[in-house]
Formats: C-alpha cells, structure tokens, sequence
C-alpha cells in the first residue's frame, strides 16, 4: 500500500515507518497486555510515538497514554510522581535524550526515591548512524550502572525485550531497559523465555577456549561468530548478560573457570558498560581470566549507515569473529 | 449571625495559622542550631504559605500520612525544608523528638526532604526545577484513578531559571491539569543575591498566563489573604487549568537584620545571637 496516491509501495513515511520495525511492536504490545490483564501500567513517550511503537499503546489504551511533547526531563519526573499515587509508570524515548539530557531526573526523582518507574531507551548505541553523536548512546550502561537502586537490562531482541516487560510489572524498583531500533533479528522464540528471569544470564553453549559476554543487540552476533568459530573446531560459548545490574556474577565467575579467556561485547563505549561490569567481578574475585573489552574504543562513533558502523567497528558477527581469532591466536603465540 | 459566626471563625483561624508560622519559624531556629548551619531566610519567607496550607487549607488526617485521598505537597524549593518538619511533626506524622538529630549522621531529617524516610513529605527534592513535574505527575495518576485530591507545589523564585519548571507549565496547561496549584515564593533573593541581578524573572505572572496558567498574586506573609485565596482555589469547580499563586514574601521575615539581606540565605547564629533571634519572634505577636 503506498503512502500517498501514486507514489510506489516502497516509498514510506513517518506513519509506516513502523512497518518496518517489527522488534518495537513488542514494547507497545506487551505493555497493552499488561494493561488488559489489570496491570496500572501507563505509558508515556516524548514525541517519538512512531519512533517506538507507542502509537500502538494509544490505539488499544488512549486514556493510559501521556504525551509529554518534547520535554525528556519532565516526562521522567511527571512519571515519578505517577509512580507514587500506585501507578506503574513506562515512559520511551531515545536512550541519548534518556540516559544522557534526563539522567539527573533518573537520579533524584526515580532512583533516589525507589519509585517503580520503568525507562525504556530505544535507539540505543550507534543504531542511530548517521544522525550522528547527539543521538548515539555509547555512554548510557556506564552512567545508569552507576545509579543505586537502578535495574539496568539491556534485552537481545524483541522476545526477550516482552519476556522482561513482563518480568519488571510486579518489581518495586526503577528499571533501565536499554533497547535497539527494532531491527534486530531475533536470537529467542517466546517459548525459549519461559524462565526468563531479570539478573539471570543465559549460557549458550560452554566455551573451553574463549566465553564471550554478549549483551543487547550484540548477543545475535556474537552467537553467529560463536558457531563460526566453533566450525573453526574452537570451544567457544557465550553469555547473553542481558542484565547489567544486578549483574549475574555467578554465571561471569563461571564462565571465567571454565574458559582461558573471555571477551565482552557491547554496542557501548567499552569503558563502564558489560566489559567494565565483568572486569569489576573478575578482579574483586581474583579471578586471573584475561578479559578482553570489545566495543566503542572510547571514542565518538562515525556516522554511518548502521551496519556499516557494525562492520567498521567489528561489531557485526564477522567483526566479532575476527576480533576472537586474534585474541586466541595471539593468545597461543 | 451566620456571617459574623463566620468571621469569627475564620479570625481564629488566622490566628492559628500566625502562631503556627511563629512555630515554624522558632523551630527552624532550633534545628539550624543543631546542624550548624542552615537556610534562615528561605524558610522564613515561606513560614506563612506553609502555615497556611497545613492548617487551613490542605486535606489532611492526623497520623495518617499515606491517607490515599490526602492533598498532596511538593516543596520544590527543598532547601527550606527545616520550616516544613516541625509541622509535619505536628500532625503527628513522626515523633517531634526526632527532629533533635536533625542532620545527624544517617538520620532522616537532612537540609532537603527525604520521601523513603520521612512520612508526610509527598515527594524528595533539592534539585531545583523537579518538583512541578512530579506535582503535575500526582495530579494526572489522582486524575486517571478518579480521585480528587489537590496537589500544591511550592516553588522559589530562583527555581523559575530552571527550564523545566516551564517544561510543567506547558505540560500542565496542555492536559489542564485543574487540580494543581503551583505557589511561587516571591522573596526577590536566589543565593547569588537579588534576582534582578542575577537573572531576572518578571513579568511573572504574564509569563504564567501565557503558558496557560490561571495566576494570582498575594501578600504572602498575610495568612487571612493566603486562607482566602488558596480557599477560593479550592471551591472553584469552574476552573478548567492549573492555577499558580506568586505570593510576596520577604527573604529573612521575622528577623529584623535577615530581612531582604541575602547573606541569610545560608547562616548560622551563634548562642547569644540566636537567644536573642528567638527573643524577637516571640515579641512578634
């Protein structure tokens, strides 16, 4: 169906720009389920409603939509103080304006407080490409990371973004979710994430020579890189830690005893994210793993079109792949 | 008979929300001397607005500060929280005994509100600009939930530099959110000295206006024109948008050399100096 008469089905607008993100559905979706099923869940964006999805939330629940315009500060204070009259307040918009222009709000009105209010930062990383730095978010896991009280998770995919919306209605705590653009392909089917569990990472596969700790939209190419080297004849696994914090230390410690080495991966400075997370454990455990950080070398990311900048950092799974062979093989030299 | 009746009520009234003030004013003497340090002057010029909306306005029950359908307050200008604590104190929120370690280590009493801590505060602050978003965020759930409460945010003078205080008034104005009455505390003064000097403010209650705001301005150290205002706010069912109150105040009020010199904006009195402070609040009567 094209978007304006005579125009060619492909061409598209902001209106159908959805279309052409399935993975967001989940978030609007999932959240009008829950509102269905009795859940005082209210949702609430900045003027990004085609951007995440929450469009669809309105549809199904106009009277529990807040449109905050564009104004992230207020919108995360306002959803404070809906949180306190019982209230479980989710409010979306792009992870940069969130984490980064709203992160004192975050602070004082949401985690300071323990409110139950949920922050969804979508278009987070670089999946922003060539809207450049203003709208990348490579910082965000570092500076929600260190906010007490603050839950940070960081889903693989759509699945597993519905399995922890599902999972944070009934939580007392705020909660950071860190999520891509929508095009992520999907790691899980919703079956797979029947115990799906905030803090609890999930093993796929044992890896004797190399663990990488995947996180977010890297958790589908690190899998991919995984059976790549594993063709190789590698032992190679991986953790999807799709929990920042509280990070699963249990699971990263055990990782460390049963691989020579670990690399973490993360669409994220590697300075304060997953990397910088596991390394903390690791040493506070005297756990003598090498730990190689994959990621944004601490430096503002080109633009780009977004798999571009996936292959130009090696973020995409033959990036990874790479970056795990000369780990190894330097590593055997 | 009924009007006079009336009048007679509403002078004792007055009169229990000035000697009220005078309490909160003698208080926030009494806990700055114990952390040796404190905002005098912030909590003075307020002390009337406080007084007024605790005890002639707001809805409330003794003992019971989660009761759902309470009215709600948010102190956006948190600094002046030493003024608000003996009050809440006095509705019975928490023992008045445990304002004694006020700002002691790891007590809950500090120089900004504490809502995991302290029942009765409604909201945290200290971090200028915050508390009329959350304020309109009371009123909205009170709204989606069919409950009827008021909310009332209090707000600095200073605090109107801060962008988001204007993000709320759009916001506010757009939902008409008609349960919210924000209440500037017009003291002229931010830390830095007068607010003219610093970066000036006015016209306010045009900007208020323009934002969609009905905006009233009083006399904000005269309980009998604050009771009449904030009791016309409440009755008024006809309104359709927020209201802001830009009450004048007098940074310091009470204190004779503190008043209008913002070099009270943070201070401490030592012994003989502070028997004294207490001596002239006393003979304000």
């Amino acid at each position: 169906m094209s978007v304006a008469p005579g125009l060619q089905p492909e061409s598209w607008h902001l209106l159908t720009l959805l279309e052409r993100a399935p993975g967001l559905h989940v978030l609007a979706d999932t959240l009008s389920d829950l509102v269905d099923d009795g859940h005082p869940v209210v949702a609430g964006t900045a003027d990004l409603k085609y951007s995440n999805g929450l469009i669809r939330f309105q549809e199904r629940h106009p009277d529990r939509f807040v449109q905050f315009g564009i104004s992230e500060q207020h919108m995360v204070s306002t959803a404070a103080g809906l949180a306190t009259t019982g209230l479980q307040p989710y409010v979306a918009t792009f992870a940069s304006f969130l984490a980064l222009l709203a992160c004192e709000q975050i602070r004082t009105d949401a985690a300071y407080t323990q409110l139950p209010v949920r922050l969804i930062g979508h278009h987070a990383g670089i999946t922003l490409g060539f809207y450049g730095t203003s709208h990348h978010a490579t910082e965000d896991l570092a500076i929600m990371r260190s906010i007490a009280g603050l839950t940070v998770i960081a889903p693989a995919d759509p699945a597993q973004l519905g399995a922890a919306l599902r999972a944070s209605v009934d939580r007392p705590e705020p909660i950071y979710l860190r999520i891509g653009r929508g095009q992520e392909p999907a790691v899980y089917e919703d079956g797979d994430l029947s115990e799906f569990e905030i803090g609890k990472a999930i093993a796929h596969g044992a890896g004797e020579e190399l663990t990488i700790l995947a996180t977010g939209s890297m958790v589908h190419p690190a899998l991919q890189a995984a059976e790549a080297l594993r063709a190789e004849g590698r032992s190679v696994g991986v953790l999807d830690v799709h929990t920042i914090k509280p990070l699963d230390e249990q699971a990263v410690l055990a990782a460390a005893a049963r691989s020579e080495r670990l690399m973490s991966v993360e669409e994220h400075n590697v300075l304060g994210g997953l990397g910088g997370a596991a390394a903390e454990v690791l040493s506070a455990h005297g756990a003598g793993t090498p730990l190689h950080r994959h990621g944004i070398r601490d430096e503002f990311s080109l633009i780009g079109p977004p798999t571009h900048l996936y292959r130009h950092y090696r973020l995409d799974a033959a990036g990874i792949a790479a970056e795990a062979r000369e780990l190894l093989d330097g590593a055997a030299r | 008979m009924t009007t006079a009746m009336s009048d007679e009520t509403t002078a004792a009234e007055i009169a229990r929300i000035e000697e009220r003030a005078r309490f909160a004013r003698l208080e926030t003497v009494r806990l700055i001397s114990i952390a040796k340090t404190g905002h005098y002057a912030s909590g003075f010029s307020c002390a009337e607005i406080l007084a007024t909306l605790y005890y002639g306005v707001m809805r409330l029950r003794r003992g019971e500060p989660d009761w759902p359908e309470r009215d709600r307050f948010l102190f956006g200008k948190g600094h002046a929280a030493a003024t608000l604590y003996p009050l809440l104190a006095d509705w019975g929120f928490f023992p008045a005994a445990e304002l004694d370690e006020y700002t002691r280590l790891g007590n809950a009493f500090g120089d900004h509100p504490d809502m995991t801590r302290i029942p009765g505060i409604d909201f945290s602050s200290g971090s200028l600009g915050h508390a009329l978003s959350a304020g309109v965020g009371m009123a909205l759930g009170g709204r989606m939930q069919g409950q009827d409460f008021t909310t009332y945010v209090l707000l600095g003078d200073g605090e109107q530099h801060e962008g988001q205080v204007w993000e709320a008034a759009l916001h506010a104005a757009h939902h008409r959110v008609r349960d919210l009455v924000a209440i500037v505390d017009r003291n002229d003064h931010s830390l830095d000295g007068q607010i003219d000097g610093v970066t000036g403010i006015e016209p306010l209650l045009d900007k208020w206006r323009a934002f969609g705001w009905e905006a009233h301005e009083v006399d904000g150290h005269d309980a009998g024109a604050l009771l009449a205002l904030f009791r016309a706010l409440a009755a008024d069912r006809e309104r359709t948008c927020p209201a802001v109150v830009v009450a004048n105040t007098i940074k310091g009020k009470g204190i004779s050399y503190m008043e209008s010199e913002f070099g009270w904006h943070l201070g401490w009195l030592a012994p003989q100096d502070e028997a004294n402070a207490i001596a002239e609040l006393e003979g304000g009567r």
